[in-house]
């Protein structure tokens, strides 16, 4: 052991030393402006991200320069907006106990779901654990559909059968409620798109905790393997239900977990750095045909695990208060716009209060929507048609014959 | 099990059949076994004729009553009529992929021999040795339409892809509402014991599936068996898991019609039909059932003394469920109405095994035409220990001696 000691210490000192001592920042408002700012709303122009927004393992940092346009921007802010709206509704709905079962909310990780959005196609596929709402609406759902989903009435995407957790549209393919599996199943989908020759990756998404589960890095091997076009996506919310990362991983810097997976680390409070990290992954995967590709977004969230934790217990009201007020996604978009001309606070306020209408419309529109029908219970088992010949009620009576 | 009057007669029957001072019987002894079993169809003519069989050709769908002629068969045993049937689907479904811990090569039972030199690479590939990762992976790729055929090595190693199996391949179609299913993923492996497997290699672990509803679980008895019942379950729009007794791999051998056909899902097959006792169970112990159903009509002369004569005419009604889940009930349940006696055998123990399931629903709907209880002949509930395998599995004398406790309760 002494000599394996001494030779170890004989190692050149760099070679355990990351490339960047720098830690990742999770500012929201750092983005500069590089170029006069722009007059229409579809015109390009040139803003320059911090340079802490990224860190790589084993892959080149993506450029730190981004063109962006007005009209970007401001449906951006919309969507986050709306998507916060949306959860934050789903919540009221909760407490008012219209809402029933496990329902986990992305308040305070909007510029994930929608930076994603905006650095993908539509034909990609995205896959997600059960923090899966917002990523529903903007792969095509509605947000009277989740909302519906979430009360279990017909107009919800899963026809109310579902719940939160359980929301699909064809190129989303679920919340997954158990911690992890949907990795591999994303891996299945990436395999699919390349045996088919699609210039097409898939998305898969999982938490900080789920990272320590086995089977994410049973697909991590698969798709390195078979150089799957498939993006894993580890949304650090620093959080793994009650457990600080630090606690339950003993490495907690996710983008390095890959093995021989390259991965890049980014700033996911910044919708821009967020943007820009899913257009780096996407031609990484499919216009240079490399192979997978891990990338940890780091967020945080401002409520708890699930409705049923309040979030304090493990970390400090006061730690959530400073997240909140100074590297929140929104107001940091908020202030990029203003700061450079692109609409007025008042502009952005009616834009909020759109939103607003938007969701209680919505809301209204699910509550009015009618609980699936008894007859739903006994559907979409297995297929129409090759059910067996009953399904057992809890009596006689509830017996349903196909 | 045993009851106290056979058990006092096992040291004699034991001496008798394994001892050195007598002399040996042939081979497999005086009973049918595997290899002369009068279940399997070892002529062109009765091979076409299986019943329930549908072809598969282009353009129709006759059943196995027309179009016999012109049609070819070949001799095959189980693992090569599995080969035979992944081979049709792969031929058939350009979308159709075989993948498995090394399947490439071969597979540890050659299931998958030649096919990834006949088919590419690409479609019949290795997987790491990762179950739950592995499933998973094929529940991804039957949602994006693909027909995923997936092996776990051994039934033993199905746990640790338990919970993609139950939480992600059965519910995906209801909790997606009916937008996403994995109907297309079909998941083979060897089950049951083989004699010496030990505790990682003989498990029978189908109850655990049985209350898994949006899957469903098959166990073919011999090759022709298994390749119509793969290829249906190939096809089934549902996930399947296809679990084949792995001691047939090599000893069932038939004549398998080489055109494509399918054989019904969830419905079991009357082999011999007769009007005193239904006996039901499926894979493997279906071949101890027949030894018994000798053994009671013709018994040895040291096994005379112990079966009543009146008994020795009974008419025992052989069933093969074939499809654990859902299983048909209604041919379960007609047929005890009419003998109004059931025995269910099957390699898993006893405690929540399939047939606890099937007793309690044949119970409840035959409740009064039942002339005695329901009696289950099954493994132990103990692990399999390597060298108690042959005691723990049922066999033939256990099989027996329920038929003629049932018999003349």
């Amino acid at each position: 052991m002494s000599s394996l000691a001494r030779s170890a210490l004989r190692l050149p000192r760099r070679v355990a030393v990351p490339s960047s001592l720098r830690s990742i920042q999770t500012s929201a408002d750092t983005t500069q402006l590089s170029s006069s700012p722009p007059q229409g709303l579809d015109d390009p122009f040139q803003v320059r991200i911090h340079e802490d927004s990224f860190q790589t393992y084993n892959c080149e940092k993506p450029s730190l320069d981004v063109t962006v346009t007005k009209g970007e921007l401001l449906k951006m802010y919309t969507e986050m907006q709306t998507m916060r709206r949306m959860e934050m509704a789903a919540d009221q709905l909760y407490k008012a106990k219209l809402i029933r079962g496990f329902c986990h909310l992305a308040i305070g990780q909007e510029a994930i779901s929608v930076g994603l959005e905006h650095g993908i196609t539509p034909n990609d596929r995205v896959i997600t654990g059960y923090r899966c709402h917002p990523f529903a609406v903007l792969r095509g759902g509605s947000i009277a559909g989740v909302l519906g989903e979430l009360l279990g009435r017909q107009i919800g995407m899963s026809n109310g059968k579902g719940g939160s957790m359980h929301i699909f549209t064809p190129s989303f393919y679920g919340g997954n409620g158990i911690v992890g599996a949907q990795v591999p199943v994303g891996a299945g989908v990436a395999f699919a798109q390349k045996y088919k020759e699609k210039d097409n990756c898939t998305f898969a998404l999982y938490g900080d905790g789920a990272s320590n589960q086995g089977q994410v890095f049973e697909a991590f091997n698969m798709a390195k393997l078979w150089e799957l076009p498939v993006v894993f996506v580890c949304e650090n919310n620093k959080y793994g239900m009650g457990t600080p990362a630090e606690r339950s991983s003993s490495n907690t810097q996710y983008f390095t977990r890959g093995d021989k997976i390259p991965g890049l680390q980014v700033n996911g409070m910044d919708i821009i750095a967020s943007k820009h990290a899913a257009q780096y992954a996407r031609k990484w995967t499919v216009d240079d045909k490399k192979g997978p590709l891990l990338l940890e977004f780091v967020t945080y969230r401002y409520g708890g695990h699930s409705m049923s934790d309040p979030g304090t217990t493990y970390r400090t009201r006061e730690e959530v208060q400073r997240m909140r007020s100074t590297q929140d996604p929104i107001r940091g978009l908020q202030k990029y716009i203003e700061e450079w001309g692109l609409a007025s606070e008042q502009e952005l306020k009616q834009i909020d209060k759109e939103a607003k209408s938007k969701i209680d419309a919505a809301v209204e529109e699910a509550k009015a929507s009618p609980e699936p029908k008894v007859d739903d219970l006994w559907t979409d088992i297995y297929y129409k048609g090759t059910e067996p010949p009953f399904m057992r009620g809890r009596e006689r009576e509830e017996v349903h014959y196909y | 099990m045993f009851t106290s009057t056979l058990r006092k007669r096992i040291p004699r029957i034991l001496n008798v059949r394994f001892s050195s001072s007598v002399e040996p019987p042939p081979a497999g002894g005086h009973l049918p076994s595997v290899a002369t079993s009068q279940l399997l169809r070892s002529t062109r003519d009765t091979a076409l004729r299986t019943p329930d069989l549908v072809w598969v050709d282009e353009g129709s769908s006759e059943t196995s009553e027309s179009l016999v002629g012109g049609r070819e068969t070949r001799k095959m045993n189980t693992y090569q009529a599995v080969r035979d049937a992944m081979s049709v689907a792969l031929t058939k479904d350009d979308d159709a992929v075989v993948f498995g811990e090394d399947v490439a090569f071969g597979g540890v039972f050659r299931c998958t021999m030649g096919l990834a030199e006949e088919f590419g690479r690409e479609r019949v590939f290795n997987t790491p040795l990762t179950e739950q990762g592995l499933v998973g992976f094929g529940i991804g790729l039957a949602m994006m339409g693909h027909t995923a055929i997936a092996e776990i090595q051994f039934a033993d190693y199905i746990f640790p892809a338990f919970d993609q199996l139950v939480n992600e391949a059965a519910k995906i179609r209801y909790r997606s509402g009916g937008q996403y299913n994995c109907g297309k993923l079909t998941v083979r492996t060897p089950t049951m014991s083989v004699g010496h497997g030990g505790l990682y290699h003989s498990q029978s672990p189908e109850g655990f599936f049985m209350g898994v509803s949006g899957l469903k679980v098959v166990i073919p008895r011999s090759p022709i068996q298994a390749k119509g019942l793969l290829l249906a379950s190939i096809r089934d729009p549902n996930p399947v898991v296809f679990m084949e007794p792995k001691v047939l791999y090599r000893s069932a051998v038939e004549q398998v019609p080489i055109d494509d056909y399918t054989l019904p899902l969830s419905r079991a097959e009357i082999l011999v039909p007769g009007s005193d006792l239904t006996l039901l169970s499926w894979g493997t112990p279906l071949y101890h059932c027949e030894t018994a159903l000798h053994m009671l009509s013709s018994p040895a002369p040291t096994l005379e003394p112990h079966i009543p004569t009146s008994l020795r005419t009974a008419k025992i009604e052989l069933i093969d469920l074939r499809t654990i889940l859902p299983w048909d009930v209604d041919t379960v349940v007609e047929s005890v109405k009419r003998t109004g006696r059931l025995v269910v055998v099957h390699e898993a123990g006893m405690t929540a095994g399939a047939g606890a399931e099937i007793c309690a629903e044949v119970q409840k709907r035959c409740f009064l035409k039942l002339n005695a209880p329901v009696r289950r002949v099954t493994g132990w509930d103990t692990p399999a220990g390597l060298q108690f395998e042959k005691f723990i599995m049922p066999d033939a004398i256990r099989v027996l001696d329920a038929i003629v406790e049932t018999l003349s309760y």
